[in-house]
C-alpha cells in the first residue's frame, strides 16, 4: 500500500525568528504529547509549518497508559488522561535519534521531553535521552513527586522544581527548558526558582486539571476520571501565566495553551512568549495546523505593519 | 467537528442478529455524517471503541462481539442505551476528483461491509451506478446481503470455502468486473481486512482506477493526539482517515513519489 508523499511547505519569511542559539523558520512549536510518537509523524509536522518539534514525554520505564476513554472534545476545549504512554527512555532515545536524521536537514530543532518520579531519576532519564542529541531537553515536572507524602507534582513547589532543574542541568550539556504547571498559587515564583537553578528556557503551560461528567450515566467519562484541559478554554489561563513569567524572568519562553489561530499566536507572543507551542489545534485543524496558523500570523503581522516576530513580542 | 464531543446516550430501537457473533443496532437518533466516518462507542465502566457507521439517519452500528465492550453491547436489549461520540475521521468522498465518474464498485470483506452499505445509499442518491462485491470466509459470515439487495443492489458474493456465491476472494470477483469493457467501474471503494485492502488497492492501481479504502486501527484518543492509530509513515487513521484515497492517475501526472 503506498501513499502520496507530501512536499515540505516553506514558511513565510516574516516568521523567521531566534530561540536560544537556533534560527527557526517559524515561531510555532509542536507541543509535547501531540503526534510526537514516531519519526514519521514528527517529520510530517516539521514539513508542515513547525519551527520546532517536541516529542512525546518519556520516562524511566515503558508505560502502557490508561485504559480508554482517554480523551474527548468537551466543546470549549479538550480533556485528556492518556497516562504518559511511552516506550521508556532507552527506546525513546533510539526513536529520537531516528527522528533527528530527518529533522536536521529541514532545519527544525527537536525537543525531547522527559518525566520521572524522583530527582535522581530525572537525571538518569535525561542522560539516556541526551544520547540521542536532541537540540533541547524539556522537563515535564507536572508528574507527582513519589517521594512526597501527598504526591505533590514537582511543579508545585519552588524547592522541588529547582531541585529537578539542578539535577537535570548537571546531567546534560544540551539546553534545558522546564515545563511549568498552571495549577499553582504563584507561577512567577516557580519560574524564577527554576531559572536561578539553571533553566535555559521555560515552557508554559502544561494542561490544567479538570473533569468531564456525563450526567445521564452520572460518571466522569475518562477512565482516570481527572484529565488535563487543553485547547481554547486554556488560552486565557496560559496567557496570564506567560505574562507573569515574562515579568519575572528573562530566559526565552515557549508559550503554550489554547493557540488555534494566527491571532491566538500573536496574543501569546504579546504576552511575552518567544515562541508559541501548539497542540490541541492539530485536532481542530489537522496535521497542517501549524502551517495554517503560521500563514494567519504572517497575514496579521503584515496588516499591523509588524515586520518580525521579535517586534511583536516586545510590543506587548 | 463532531456533533457530539462528550459521549451521549442513545436508546436502542431495534436489534437485528446478523449471525452468531454479529448484531446490528438501530438507535433513536441521527448524525450528520459521511459514510466511512466512525463513532467511539462507550458503556460506562468499559473502554470506548471505534465503530464505522452503517447508517447515519437513523444511526445504525453493526457490531461483532469480540471483546469486553462489544460483548457487553450484545447483552443489551431494545430500550437500553449505549453512548457514543462523533462522527470522527474522514469518510469516503463521492464527489470524485476524476471527471465524469458514473460507475463505482464497492468491495467489502468481513465486517467492512457495514460502512459500504451507508456509502451505497449515498451513491445511489447521487445517481451513480453501483456494483457491490461482498466476501467472507464462509456463507454464515456474509453480512448485510439482504440490505444491499433491498437497495436494488444485489451484491456479487464470494466465499473462501465456496458455501455461497463464487468460490474465492473478493479480488476474483473484482477482476471479472474490471475485465468487462462497457460497464467497467471507474472508481473503487473498499473496506475490510488489511490483506484484502492491499490486494484490492494493487488491483485498482494496475487498472489505473482511483481507490478509497477504509482503514482500521486500534484507537485510544480517536481525535488525533496520541499517535496510537498511526499507519504508514506519519498518517493517523482517526484524523487523516479512516478513509485513505489513492489516485494512481494523479500520481503519475504529478510525478509524485510514494512513501
Amino acid at each position: 500500500m503506498t501513499y502520496l508523499a507530501e512536499k515540505t511547505v516553506m514558511a513565510h519569511p516574516a516568521l523567521a525568528c531566534n530561540f536560544l542559539n537556533f534560527k527557526l523558520h517559524s515561531p510555532l512549536v509542536l507541543a509535547s504529547g501531540i503526534i510526537g510518537t514516531s519519526a514519521g509523524l514528527m517529520t510530517r509536522a516539521a514539513r508542515h509549518g513547525a519551527g520546532m518539534i517536541t516529542a512525546k514525554s518519556c520516562g524511566p520505564a515503558p508505560r502502557a497508559g490508561h485504559p480508554n476513554p482517554v480523551a474527548l472534545d468537551w466543546e470549549h476545549g479538550l480533556i485528556n488522561a492518556i497516562g504518559l504512554t511511552n516506550p521508556g527512555a532507552e527506546e525513546e532515545a533510539r526513536l529520537l535519534a531516528e527522528t533527528q536524521t530527518q529533522l536536521r536537514p529541514l532545519g527544525v530543532p527537536l525537543i525531547a521531553s522527559i518525566f520521572a518520579g524522583t530527582v535522581t531519576e530525572f537525571a538518569q532519564v535525561a542522560r539516556t535521552v541526551a544520547s540521542a542529541q536532541p537540540d533541547l531537553l524539556e522537563v515535564n515536572i507536572s508528574c507527582p513527586n513519589v517521594g512526597d507524602e501527598f504526591g505533590t507534582p514537582f511543579a508545585g513547589t519552588c524547592e522541588s522544581a529547582a531541585a529537578v532543574t539542578e539535577s537535570v542541568k548537571n546531567a546534560v550539556t544540551c539546553p534545558v527548558s522546564i515545563k511549568l504547571a498552571p495549577n499553582v498559587p504563584d507561577i512567577a515564583r516557580i519560574a524564577a526558582a527554576v531559572v536561578e537553578a539553571g533553566a535555559d528556557a521555560i515552557t508554559a503551560i502544561n494542561t490544567m486539571p479538570g473533569m468531564v461528567i456525563e450526567p445521564v450515566s452520572g460518571r466522569p467519562v475518562l477512565s482516570n476520571r481527572v484529565g488535563g484541559i487543553s485547547g481554547p478554554a486554556l488560552k486565557p489561563i496560559a496567557l496570564r501565566c506567560v505574562y507573569e513569567i515574562a515579568q519575572a524572568v528573562s530566559v526565552p519562553i515557549i508559550g503554550t495553551g489554547g493557540v488555534s489561530t494566527g491571532k491566538d499566536a500573536a496574543e501569546m507572543l504579546l504576552a511575552g512568549a518567544t515562541v508559541v507551542g501548539v497542540g490541541s489545534a492539530v485536532y481542530y485543524r489537522g496535521v497542517t495546523a501549524l502551517e495554517q496558523i503560521g500563514q494567519e500570523l504572517a497575514a496579521f503581522m503584515e496588516e499591523q505593519r509588524i515586520w518580525s516576530v521579535e517586534a511583536l513580542r516586545v510590543r506587548g | 467537528m463532531p456533533t457530539i464531543g462528550i459521549p451521549q446516550p442513545f436508546t436502542i430501537t431495534a436489534i437485528k442478529t446478523e449471525n452468531v457473533a454479529t448484531k446490528t443496532f438501530s438507535l433513536a437518533g441521527s448524525l450528520a455524517a459521511e459514510p466511512g466516518q466512525f463513532v467511539m462507542v462507550w458503556l460506562p465502566g468499559y473502554e470506548d471503541k471505534p465503530f464505522s457507521l452503517a447508517n447515519a439517519n437513523p444511526i445504525r452500528l453493526t457490531i461483532a462481539a469480540v471483546g469486553p465492550l462489544s460483548q457487553a453491547l450484545h447483552r443489551l436489549q431494545v430500550g437500553d442505551s449505549l453512548w457514543l461520540r462523533g462522527p470522527l475521521g474522514r469518510g469516503y468522498k463521492l464527489h470524485l476528483p476524476v471527471q465524469g465518474v458514473r460507475r463505482i464498485a464497492l468491495v467489502g470483506g468481513g465486517y467492512g461491509v457495514a460502512p459500504l452499505l451507508f456509502l451505497a445509499q449515498e451513491a445511489q442518491a447521487l445517481g451513480l451506478q453501483v456494483s457491490a462485491i461482498i466476501g467472507a470466509r464462509t456463507a454464515a459470515s456474509l453480512l448485510l446481503v439482504e440490505d444491499f439487495t433491498a437497495l436494488g443492489l444485489p451484491p456479487l458474493l464470494t466465499t473462501e470455502d465456496g458455501s455461497a456465491g463464487q468460490p474465492g476472494r473478493v479480488t476474483d470477483a473484482l477482476r471479472l468486473l474490471l475485465a468487462g469493457s462497457s460497464q467497467r467501474p471507474q472508481a473503487v471503494f473498499a473496506c475490510g481486512p488489511v490483506g484484502m485492502l492491499r490486494a484490492v488497492a494493487d488491483m485498482a492501481a494496475q487498472a489505473d482506477l482511483p481507490i478509497q479504502v477504509g482503514w482500521e486501527a486500534h484507537m485510544r484518543c480517536g481525535i488525533g493526539l496520541c499517535g496510537s492509530c498511526e499507519v504508514g509513515q506519519g498518517w493517523l487513521t482517526c484524523l487523516d482517515g479512516p478513509v485513505f484515497a489513492f489516485n494512481p492517475v494523479q500520481a503519475k501526472e504529478k510525478g509524485t513519489g510514494s512513501t
